[in-house]
């Protein structure tokens, strides 16, 4: 699994381009704090790279969840929805937004890989 | 998601601000102070501290003030639509100052000590309450500022169990009054009062010994440390305002539902009706009602609804505006505050707060959203 990073603290599995996943990064939940509330996208509907796709909100803040990439969202993250600390608990993982049907993988090679995402947050 | 940017201008510090760093705080500024918004237990965990056992909170960035002298409790009446003449000694008392119109400058607590009268103001507001105080009765009474004074807030319904450790006096305080007593080698003023609904204390330290009080503080099992985030949540759970946002210069008492703070002495037809700044437009309010009305909602979907959102009724006519919103961690749902037009006031009437253009139906609801448990003995 090799996971891309957005310069607005999304991640981004693409290993399968038709289900790609998304979510948000560890630093990005730990800016937030404790997350309450998620609004994710419908299934079906098309981004274009930079759209806001949702929302989270944590105790203190609401904050936009951009695509990271141009395509449509094919599934989104039901537990999430139902237990939205997941995003705090497991980001990477059980904490996922939804999931992409990338329309142009070449944007992909754009996007920062650990190393430069590392180096960003901890500048 | 987008981060935050961090502003970087010269903020001032609190005594335990070297604690706070050595437990891990997020720092935030916050009127003017680098406060500690979370620890690294984090808002819904330091608030769960408060409501199940004690957590404790540096509020020392509040404005802690002495009005000294024989006509000070006088002098002050002419500020305040408050009775402090008659508050008996070792008792605490909410008030707020007022403008001409009526409006609140700000909200405070006033305790009458056996040599003076001690006052707690808002942080955001102690500079123009230091200079409202001067200008308006500095000619009665002295008026002394205790910048040398740190603050803190021990709250929790086992605050009594872990303080009464240190300095047993304090058990026998009840909800709203308070004391001298001996705490970590220091002489500190203790109120057995707060700003999270529950029992609890707060503890005006000399600032030379705050860290040691707090360290002893947070020794003792009951206790962990809880930020201004945990605060807030408590606090709207709690139904109570927050300066500049529930209430400010714009907002009466009346309006703000806060006439219970009003007591009758200090009333139209009472003994010491009027006498204060703003009392023909708070009169007139009291008699006649007022047109708009702070009220508590409960969230009757999940999203939560913030200060800002505009309210509409049920045919998206706007009928006011939320100041206060979150998910109450304890009541498990979105709340919020909000001013609305009288005729939507009315507990059970359905509203629709305004978020990201959607409709989010409310529900106008009793507060407080979390029932108090103070100790009145």
């Amino acid at each position: 699994m090799s996971l891309k990073f957005t310069a607005d603290h999304e991640w981004i599995n693409a290993d399968d381009t038709a289900a790609a996943v998304v979510g948000i990064t560890v630093h990005a939940q730990d800016a937030l704090g404790d997350v309450v509330f998620v609004d994710l996208p419908a299934v079906g509907t098309s981004f274009a790279q930079g759209d806001v796709a949702g929302v989270v909100e944590s105790v203190k803040a609401a904050a936009d969840v951009y695509a990271p990439l141009s395509g449509e969202v094919t599934e989104v993250n039901e537990a999430l929805r139902d237990d939205p600390s997941l995003a705090n608990t497991d980001p990477l993982g059980a904490g996922w937004f939804f999931k992409m049907k990338l329309s142009d993988p070449s944007q992909l090679d754009a996007l920062m890989d650990t190393t430069a995402y590392d180096a960003l947050t901890q500048g | 998601m987008t981060a935050d940017a961090t502003p970087s201008s010269p903020l001032l510090q609190t005594p335990l601000h070297a604690l706070h760093l050595e437990l891990g705080a997020r720092m935030v500024p916050f009127a003017g102070y680098a406060m500690p918004v979370q620890y690294p237990a984090g808002i819904i965990a330091e608030h769960r501290q408060c409501r199940d056992s004690a957590a404790l909170f540096d509020v020392s960035h509040m404005g802690q003030l002495r009005l000294v002298g024989p006509d000070s409790a006088a002098a002050l009446e002419t500020l305040v639509p408050q009775d402090v003449l008659d508050l008996p000694a070792g008792k605490q008392r909410y008030a707020f100052f007022t403008n001409a119109a009526g409006g609140l400058l700000d909200d405070l607590m006033i305790t009458r000590r056996a040599d003076d009268l001690f006052l707690v103001v808002n942080a955001g507001c102690k500079d123009a309450d230091t200079r409202h105080l001067v200008t308006e009765i500095g000619h009665r009474c002295q008026i002394v500022p205790m910048p040398d004074h740190a603050l803190l807030a021990l709250q929790g319904p086992k605050a009594v169990d872990a303080l009464a450790r240190i300095n047993g006096g304090v058990a026998a305080l009840t909800f709203m009054s308070g004391g001298h007593f001996a705490l970590a080698g220091a002489d500190c003023f203790v109120t057995r009062s707060g700003y999270t609904g529950e029992d609890g204390f707060e503890i005006s330290v000399p600032a030379t010994h705050a860290i040691a009080l707090a360290r002893t503080l947070l020794a003792q099992p009951e206790v962990g440390a809880a930020g201004l985030g945990a605060r807030d949540t408590l606090r709207l759970e709690a139904g109570l305002c927050l300066y500049g946002h529930d209430i400010d210069t714009a907002t009466t008492p009346v309006e703000a539902g806060l006439t219970w703070a009003m007591q009758k002495v200090r009333r139209p037809g009472g003994a010491r009706a009027g006498g204060y700044t703003g009392q023909d437009a708070l009169g007139a309010q009291l008699t006649q009602g007022a047109t708009t009305r702070r009220i508590g909602l409960t969230g009757l979907e999940r999203t939560p609804v913030r200060e800002g959102a505009p309210l509409v009724d049920g045919h998206g006519h706007p009928v006011g505006r939320v100041t206060s919103g979150t998910v109450g961690p304890s009541v498990g749902q979105p709340i919020a505050m909000g001013y609305v037009a009288a005729d939507h006031a009315g507990i059970g009437s359905e509203l629709f707060a305004e978020v990201r253009g959607k409709r989010v139906p409310m529900r106008v609801t009793a507060m407080p959203f979390a029932p108090h448990r103070y100790f009145r003995g």
